[in-house]
């Protein structure tokens, strides 16, 4: 998941394309997109945390950047829709193991050099080869071979033992056929494995990027998508222009594109509301407080939902949360409807399934705890014999949760009679590494945005024992059974009926609580007469008209 | 003269070790680890934690890693982030775009602040030393950020007189409302010493003697009055250039420059001492010389002080 680091893990999400209203002061300016052709745009972006490797870039600010830098063998339709072939011309599979890749002939890097089956293969081979540290290595691991490239250290990296080195530097998985055709053989059968090719972890990398570096490369990078990359001043700009030789269907309408890398969004909002800044992706709080940004910005205000989910999730190493009877009794404590309302302005929304209903193959709805009725919370209290102590729900404080934590927590205090309160920990840092190690002692707050729009990227991740992001430890062997016999299914919608039935089994464990869906309010300047959000929430720059 | 400078030179040896040491091993104290939330709401790779504890030799005792940064500081290498960004580049970069704004806000406080001390000083209890109270109690009374964010709304986004942020050529004219912003409180404290100052040394018996002698009045207030009441002024001047290098934090994020608060506060937060330290470093430098610059020129100012 990319995270940003300021809005603190929650990152951006997105989903619904979404055509800003912009065309009814624009039509009759005579504009019509003439002068889009040479025109140039400034939008808000945020200093990326590494260099530019798609591999290696786990948060928003860069992986915005890598974005519109690569075009990957599917892209996610800006309406949230199931993924399109992209650089691929077919991918093709019988049984979701071995699946043949062709891709189209004669697209071109940056520095025009033909985009061949090899560049594929080359690219994941880097990032899976356990010395080379890649953030998205766990991306291949559903390959056949990775094992020998990707070696755990045996006692954590934090142990004196030092990682064995791998036996082998390529995935036996990955096969070459020739310059437009590869062949890639899985280690169990993934329905979903072509909807994760979009994800930047499988871009192409051109044969410049393996002549030096990874670092230096990533302050220059070369891609294959829409725009060329032009330079980088570090926490000022990353200028891109729009790439002539760009042969696939998202070409550039403008030119060029400035990505002004802001530190504050007040900042950023100031620079919007006076023509500075052309795009906005997430307006500050302090705009959205009392509806002022719809005020400020009229037709240019664009409000959506994103296929992220704020969480509160239960520890279960720990013996007091272990009963489901007392977490359905939480879950059914808390007024998703009234913390929407009055905390968010209703800029979020209140969560009502276990996988965020704007991904494919997710069922709305389906989390039978999720309403507010206090009456059954109390007697679930009591069946599952009351709660001695204190709760306290924990989160970060270096962003804004303290408001709706503390509401959960009193609401909990109110309904059920629990001694509960909310804490915060200083930093994200000191917060995930308690998570990380096991080391909560109540409820603590989540969020989860899809890495790529499949409901198995809501159910494997959180809910599977062993998932990445299942810290609670949360485990049941069914739903471990049904989730890897939809995994390995032979077809998506098989796929996705077999998750529906292990989500159901979640929902009577309620392992965490679904609270809110997020929302993305953002705006735009009004040189720009039209423009679509992607199905995460940034600006699609390809889709801009001024 | 030289014996006292040499001295002071050579007592900034230990202070130098000292503050950079106790920056470092604050940093490294603070709890968290770099890597627990970096790759959000998932562990991060084990092999990636592995790679960069070895890269960054994180898995040393602090006093090893302290010592192998000062090695290479004394070769002039001051590291890298962990984004592999050079700190000697992004110190070149954000040092000159906080010396700027700091001078700016500099020249903006002496020649305000002390304009209304020496007007309030030779005039007392007028309307316009009424005024200069009042306002400045009140640029004192508000925190920085409210005056940065209504002025730059004021100007900015309402009137439109300047744009609301700086762009990456810091021009004058852009930095002259970050400036006013950042060295307002000081420009009310050295409004409020120069006028006290001047008042105090009004009824000196030197000046007596100068205006018995006949002299102009704007050669007593000029030469004998205003030299001597500068001392505690100069003092203020001086130490806060340092103070609004290290203070503009806030400034620098409300106007969106790329300076060295901005650098330091997101390099806390990631837990990169060497990029702290290095910033930091700098800054100690800055603030030894300043103070040094300080105490000669009150020998320049007042005559009866002399160093041996």
């Amino acid at each position: 998941m990319r995270v940003s680091k300021r809005a603190s893990a929650v990152a951006l999400g997105a989903a619904f394309a979404l055509i800003a209203s912009g065309c009814s002061s624009g039509g009759n300016e005579g504009g019509e997109g003439g002068n889009s052709s040479d025109g140039a745009v400034t939008i808000h972006g945020v200093q990326p945390e590494n260099p530019l490797v798609p591999a290696n870039t786990t948060e928003t600010g860069g992986g915005k950047i890598i974005d519109d830098l690569w075009t990957g063998l599917v892209e996610y339709p800006n309406n949230g829709g199931a993924p399109q072939n992209a650089v691929a011309e077919s991918i093709e599979t019988t049984d979701s193991k071995v699946f043949k890749i062709k891709i189209k002939e004669n697209t071109k890097f940056h520095d025009g050099t033909v985009v061949k089956a090899k560049n594929f293969v080359d690219a994941w081979n880097w990032a899976a080869y356990s010395p080379n540290g890649a953030q998205n290595a766990s991306f291949f691991a559903d390959i056949d071979g990775f094992a020998d490239v990707n070696k755990e250290d045996p006692d954590g990296p934090d142990g004196p033992q030092k990682a064995p080195e791998p036996t082998a530097d390529k995935m036996s998985g990955l096969k070459v056929v020739d310059d437009w055709n590869f062949e890639v053989t899985l280690a169990a059968p993934t329905a979903v494995f072509p909807t994760k090719l979009g994800y930047s972890a499988f871009m192409p990398l051109p044969d410049a990027f393996f002549s030096q570096k990874a670092e230096d490369f990533g302050k220059k990078p070369i891609g294959n998508g829409p725009v060329k990359f032009v330079s980088w001043e570090d926490d000022v700009a990353i200028k891109l222009t729009r790439f002539d030789d760009y042969s696939l269907r998202d070409k550039m309408k403008v030119k060029d594109v400035t990505v002004k890398l802001y530190q504050d969004e007040n900042a950023a909002y100031n620079d919007l509301l006076s023509g500075n800044l052309d795009f906005l992706e997430s307006i500050p709080v302090s705009a959205l407080a009392g509806d002022k940004w719809k005020s400020d910005l009229g037709d240019r205000a664009m409000n959506t939902t994103t296929p992220t989910t704020a969480f509160i999730a239960f520890p279960f190493y720990d013996k007091r949360f272990q009963n489901p009877k007392l977490r359905k009794a939480v879950s059914l404590a808390i007024d998703r409807q009234e913390i929407s309302d009055k905390i968010f302005f209703g800029t979020r929304k209140p969560a009502d399934s276990w996988a965020n209903p704007l991904t494919p193959g997710a069922k709305p709805g389906n989390c039978t705890v999720c309403k507010f009725d206090a009456a059954q919370a109390k007697q679930l209290l009591t069946e599952a014999g009351g709660f001695q102590g204190e709760m306290v729900f924990y989160y970060n404080a270096d962003s804004s949760h303290k408001e709706w934590m503390d509401a959960v927590a009193q609401q909990v205090k109110t309904n059920l009679g629990i001694n509960a309160r909310a804490e915060g920990m200083p930093t994200f840092a000191v917060f995930r590494a308690a998570v990380n190690a096991h080391k909560m002692k109540g409820p603590y707050r989540a969020a989860w945005q899809q890495d790529y729009p499949d409901v198995e990227n809501w159910v494997n991740p959180l809910f599977v024992k062993g998932g990445s992001s299942n810290d609670g430890l949360y485990s049941n062997p069914e739903v471990d059974r049904l989730a890897k016999e939809a995994s390995g299914a032979p077809s998506l919608e098989a796929s996705h009926e077999k998750f529906a039935e292990a989500v159901a089994l979640v929902d009577q464990d309620v392992p965490s609580l679904p609270i809110y869906f997020y929302g993305l309010q953002s705006g735009h300047s009004e040189k720009i007469k039209k423009m679509e959000l992607n199905n995460v929430g940034e600006a699609d720059i390809t889709t801009i008209e001024l | 003269m030289g014996r006292y400078l040499l001295r002071r030179l050579l007592q900034l040896v230990p202070v130098f070790i000292g503050t950079t040491f106790m920056i470092y091993w604050l940093v490294w104290s603070v709890p968290g680890d770099p890597f627990a939330g970096k790759c959000g709401e998932r562990r991060c790779p084990d092999t990636y934690i592995a790679f960069m504890t070895e890269k960054y030799q994180l898995d040393q005792p602090v006093w090893v890693q302290y010592a192998t940064y000062m090695k290479n500081l004394l070769q002039g290498d001051f590291g890298t982030k962990f984004s592999g960004q050079s700190i000697n580049d992004i110190i070149l970069t954000s040092y000159p775009n906080t010396l700027k704004l700091a001078l700016v806000a500099l020249g903006i406080e002496a020649v305000i602040g002390l304009g209304a001390g020496v007007l309030t000083g030779l005039r007392r209890n007028g309307f316009l030393d009424n005024l200069v109270l009042i306002s400045t109690l009140f640029l004192i009374a508000l925190p920085i950020f409210v005056i940065g964010f209504v002025t730059q709304w004021l100007f900015g986004v309402k009137w439109g007189i300047v744009t609301p942020t700086v762009s990456s050529e810091m021009r004058f004219s852009e930095l002259i409302l970050p400036g006013f912003v950042l060295g307002s409180v000081s420009m009310a404290y050295i409004a409020r010493v120069a006028r006290t100052s001047i008042a105090e040394n009004r009824r000196g018996d030197y000046v007596r003697t100068a205006i018995a002698k006949g002299l102009p009045m704007r050669r007593v207030v000029g030469v004998h009055l205003l030299r001597n009441s500068l001392i505690p002024v100069v003092t203020l001047l001086g130490t806060d250039l340092g103070a609004l290098m290290g203070g503009a934090i806030v400034t620098e994020g409300i106007f969106g420059i790329n300076g060295i608060g901005r650098q330091v506060y997101r390099a806390i937060l990631t837990k990169e001492s060497a990029t702290v330290v290095s910033i930091v470093v700098v800054l100690v430098l800055v603030y030894l010389l300043m103070n040094l610059l300080v105490d000669l020129l009150y020998a320049a100012l007042d005559p009866r002080i002399r160093y041996e």
